[in-house]
């Protein structure tokens, strides 16, 4: 589904990843572990083409998509959210997911200007679809609030709502527990998922250990930039690069 | 072309670069501090001019008192304008803050016009008018003080910034002013500072170039801009970047008003402006740091 | 939806029949002022507004707008009709090419790169005399005609600006409930998060600059067959200050903001004419005060305080 090979990126002179690679199996949920500092998010950052990587590649379905920007992996149907969620904080939760469909509707902005019939029936396609998403995350009671109005865990949600309404094959969610309470991580984890049963396949780096344990089929361990390990939840829980890695052991 | 009238206009082009280098430097202090570009600044070197006319007419206190009376003056416009406009503002977007301070910089404006009226003011120079012959080219005296004074406060810039407290404590502030604020600098303090230091600059520029160019309420306008334009040369630096930049864009537009056309002598550094930003948003000298824009 | 529609068609009634309400010619010719300062408004506030992307030189495209309708219909005699669409299209055009530089820059940089570049355009109207006639300006540009009604007195003109700048705020008051419009405030709110969503931000801020660009060049074609004569003092850097503020005070992201920041900024010097040259003491204190107190501007900011006064009575 997703192959990483050799991912450098160095800023000013500090070396951030250090070649790191691995690949990602259609349909698993894989967690990206490691301490404060690893290059997780940097990592993120360059495979959802915010950032450009010193070096290294990205495949995505077979196809090289290195250097690509956001808005054509979307296209590509791979999709991601943010630690500190990116809301659209002045529109509605409603519209907010509306935005979501935007690769799934084609109308521009003469014609939506002029309010061409086609565009309509586009406009109903979009709402419908973006209530369909609003249900599926069960937060379609809050579709006609202010997005920027909502508790944090309920942002949360909303977020990936948003994200799956470009109906992803490939999802990234960066640290989507941060922030949550106990009650909503456990909803979460149950999200997550549902969604891999829709057929997506989920990449989260998360802080969370528990979360990841669970519901993770695959673990990749960062440490100072470096691939430590891959492997299943219990590989990794009995490795001991990974505990070293954890509690500082610097021998 | 002579080679007298290229040095004749490189000459004149140095000491109004000069003036759009104080000025930029003051752009430039402000932003590191802040983050804000102060649409407000030229109106700083509007009232310098102005307000030394008044000490000079009004008050009737001689040219060496009534400078540092103007410059204390625009400094405490300065303060008012960071403690009434800024600081209270609740959403500091960067919308709000280009709103905020241009709406600060034409009510200045017109509040000058109120007091000072839409006419043109002329300020003696500093010590006479009898040109001074340097090659085949003149120069008054006047430019020469520019160019001292330029100098001098580029100096004392360096002193406060690299061997004092506070100045180091900017410093910080321009490099990371949340972790400035984490070791215990009060960041807040120093935007006041930089308000400060700002304002009496451009003070200073609008008196020292007021002989040469004439003042009236209006003039902040142009030479602010035009001082922005040094600084983006200089990539926003507080220091001798700047300065080259501002010597730059004075020489361009001497050369150019002279050897080209004099109606575009103001596009010259507008054209200069657009494309720094299009090519090197960094600035001429700067590496590339895509943070800035 | 259905909303939306019958509060603009209440306003369009309105608006057509205001000319007999306010009879009288001198306020007619301001009426007229309020239609084009609307429009213009409405093309800065779907750039700022809407996308969130500041210009300073939106002056400019509203005097090339002028000044090539002016031309093409003075010098080379072309029909008005064919003139205005000819100068959008150019506007439009030379604003799509000059977006894409100009609209990778941020906040403060945006700022001053469309401000330098209203003043290039202002320049090149003081300096081009064998064009435009310098600073001295453009005269005799023909009234435009239609069926044999030459827009030639208040009233005509007050129907000929209406009609457009109502089309004008139809037209963006559909975009703004579209998807595009979606997708440009969400540009505002998080660009990342946009165009990790596929929205493709730098082209979008292109088109609705260029868009923009060509309902402010229509207004300036407007006002050039309407006054017959331009001259640059009309699109100084001034002009576009007028604009932001009318936009700010109206309420960033409202079209009948944008109205009535218009209106309320066209009529206010009418109303102190005495104190004329210092209008801009009250732009810029207006400016200053929206932004700290009022930051919806009074079209949101009109109804909480009637909410707070509300409330108060309520408790007294």
């Amino acid at each position: 589904m997703l192959e990483v090979s050799a991912i450098t990126q160095i800023f000013g002179g500090v070396t951030a990843l250090d070649s790191v690679s691995f690949s990602i199996k259609k349909g698993d949920i894989t967690g990206v572990i490691g301490p404060n500092g690893a290059g997780k998010t940097t990592l993120f950052n360059i495979i959802s083409g915010i950032y450009q990587q010193s070096a290294g590649t990205v495949l995505l379905e077979g196809k090289d998509v290195t250097g690509l920007p956001p808005e054509k992996l979307a296209r590509l149907a791979m999709v991601r959210t943010f630690q500190n969620i990116e809301l659209f904080g002045a529109m509605t939760v409603l519209e907010n997911v509306m935005v979501g469909m935007h690769t799934k509707s084609s109308s521009g902005l003469l014609a939506c200007a002029l309010k061409m019939p086609w565009t309509i029936s586009e406009e109903r396609r979009i709402r419908n679809g973006a209530i369909k998403w609003l249900e599926f995350t069960g937060i379609i009671d809050l579709a006609d609030h202010t997005a920027g109005s909502l508790p944090f865990g309920k942002g949360r949600l909303l977020e990936i709502a948003r994200a799956l309404a470009v109906e992803p094959r490939i999802i990234l969610m960066d640290e989507p527990a941060a922030g949550l309470n106990s009650q909503e991580t456990l909803g979460l984890a149950q999200l997550i998922k549902r969604i891999r049963d829709l057929g997506i396949t989920v990449v989260l780096v998360e802080h969370d250990m528990e979360l990841v344990m669970d519901i993770c089929d695959r673990i990749v361990v960062l440490n100072l930039g470096k691939k430590l390990m891959e492997g299943t939840p219990r590989e990794i829980q009995e490795s001991p690069e990974v505990i070293a890695a954890y509690l500082g052991d610097d021998d | 072309m002579q080679f007298d009238q290229i040095l004749q206009y490189v000459l004149s082009g140095l000491s109004t670069g000069a003036i759009y280098a104080l000025i930029g430097i003051g752009f430039s202090i402000i932003y590191n501090a802040t983050g804000i570009i102060n649409f407000a600044q030229g109106e700083f070197v509007m009232l310098g001019g102005l307000l030394t006319l008044s000490c000079l007419e009004l008050l009737k206190l001689p040219l060496w008192a009534a400078i540092p009376c103007a410059i204390a003056v625009s400094t405490v416009v300065g303060i008012l304008f960071e403690r009434l406009a800024i600081r209270p503002l609740k959403q500091p977007t960067p919308i709000n803050l280009v709103i905020i301070t241009i709406g600060g910089s034409i009510l200045i404006r017109g509040l000058a016009m109120l007091v000072w009226g839409k006419d043109t003011h002329a300020i003696p120079p500093f010590s006479g008018d009898t040109p001074i012959a340097i090659g085949g080219a003149t120069i008054l005296p006047q430019h020469l003080w520019i160019l001292a004074i330029t100098l001098l406060i580029i100096v004392i810039n360096k002193v406060y910034f690299y061997h004092t407290i506070s100045g180091k404590a900017m410093r910080a502030c321009s490099y990371n002013r949340r972790a400035a604020g984490l070791v215990g600098i009060d960041v807040r303090r120093m935007v006041l500072f930089s308000f400060i230091i700002s304002s009496a600059m451009g003070a200073v520029a609008g008196i020292i170039v007021a002989p040469l160019t004439m003042t009236a309420y209006d003039v902040g306008v142009m030479l602010g801009l035009k001082g922005f334009c040094a600084a983006i040369i200089g990539g926003m630096s507080s220091g001798i970047s700047t300065v080259i930049g501002g010597l730059i864009l004075g020489v361009l537009e001497s050369l150019g008003a002279g050897l080209i056309s004099s109606g575009y002598k103001d596009a010259i550094a507008f054209i200069i402006l657009l494309l720094i930003l299009f090519i090197r948003p960094q600035g001429l000298f700067g590496k590339a740091d895509s943070e800035r824009v | 939806m259905k909303k939306d529609l019958l509060l603009f068609t209440v306003f369009s009634i309105f608006i057509m029949l205001a000319p007999q309400l306010f009879s009288g010619g001198y306020l007619m010719n301001v009426l007229v002022f309020v239609g084009i300062n609307t429009m213009l408004a409405i093309a800065l506030n779907l750039l700022l507004g809407y996308a969130g992307q500041i210009s300073l030189g939106h002056a400019g495209f509203f005097g090339l707008g002028a000044y090539l309708s002016g031309i093409l219909t003075t010098t080379y005699s072309l029909n008005p009709w064919i003139a205005m669409p000819a100068a959008a299209i150019a506007v439009g055009f030379l604003a799509g090419i000059i977006g894409f530089p100009i609209l990778k820059l941020k906040g403060h940089y945006l700022a001053m790169a469309t401000l330098g570049l209203g003043i290039i355009i202002f320049i090149v109207f003081n300096e081009t005399i064998e064009l435009t006639g310098g600073p001295s300006g453009l005269p005799g540009i023909p009234n435009l005609e239609l069926a044999g009604i030459i827009f030639d007195s208040d009233v005509k003109n007050y129907y000929l600006i209406w009609g457009f700048t109502l089309a004008v705020m139809l037209f963006s008051l559909n975009l703004s409930n579209s998807r595009i419009g979606r997708s440009l405030r969400a540009i505002h709110d998080s660009e990342v998060a946009a165009q990790v969503l596929g929205v493709n931000a730098r082209l979008l801020k292109v088109q609705i600059f260029a868009l923009s660009a060509v309902i402010s060049s229509l207004a300036g074609s407007l006002y050039a067959h309407t006054m017959t004569f331009v001259s640059p003092a009309s699109f100084g850097f001034n002009f576009s200050i007028e604009l932001l503020t009318m936009v700010v005070i109206g309420g960033l992201g409202s079209i009948y903001g944008s109205f009535l920041g218009a209106t309320l900024l066209t009529l206010l010097p009418e109303f102190l004419r005495a104190a004329h040259d210092y209008d801009i003491i009250i732009y810029g204190g207006l400016l200053m005060l929206m932004v700290m107190y009022m930051p919806g501007g009074l079209v949101r900011g009109i109804p909480v305080l009637f909410r707070k006064i509300v409330k108060k009575k309520g408790e007294s």
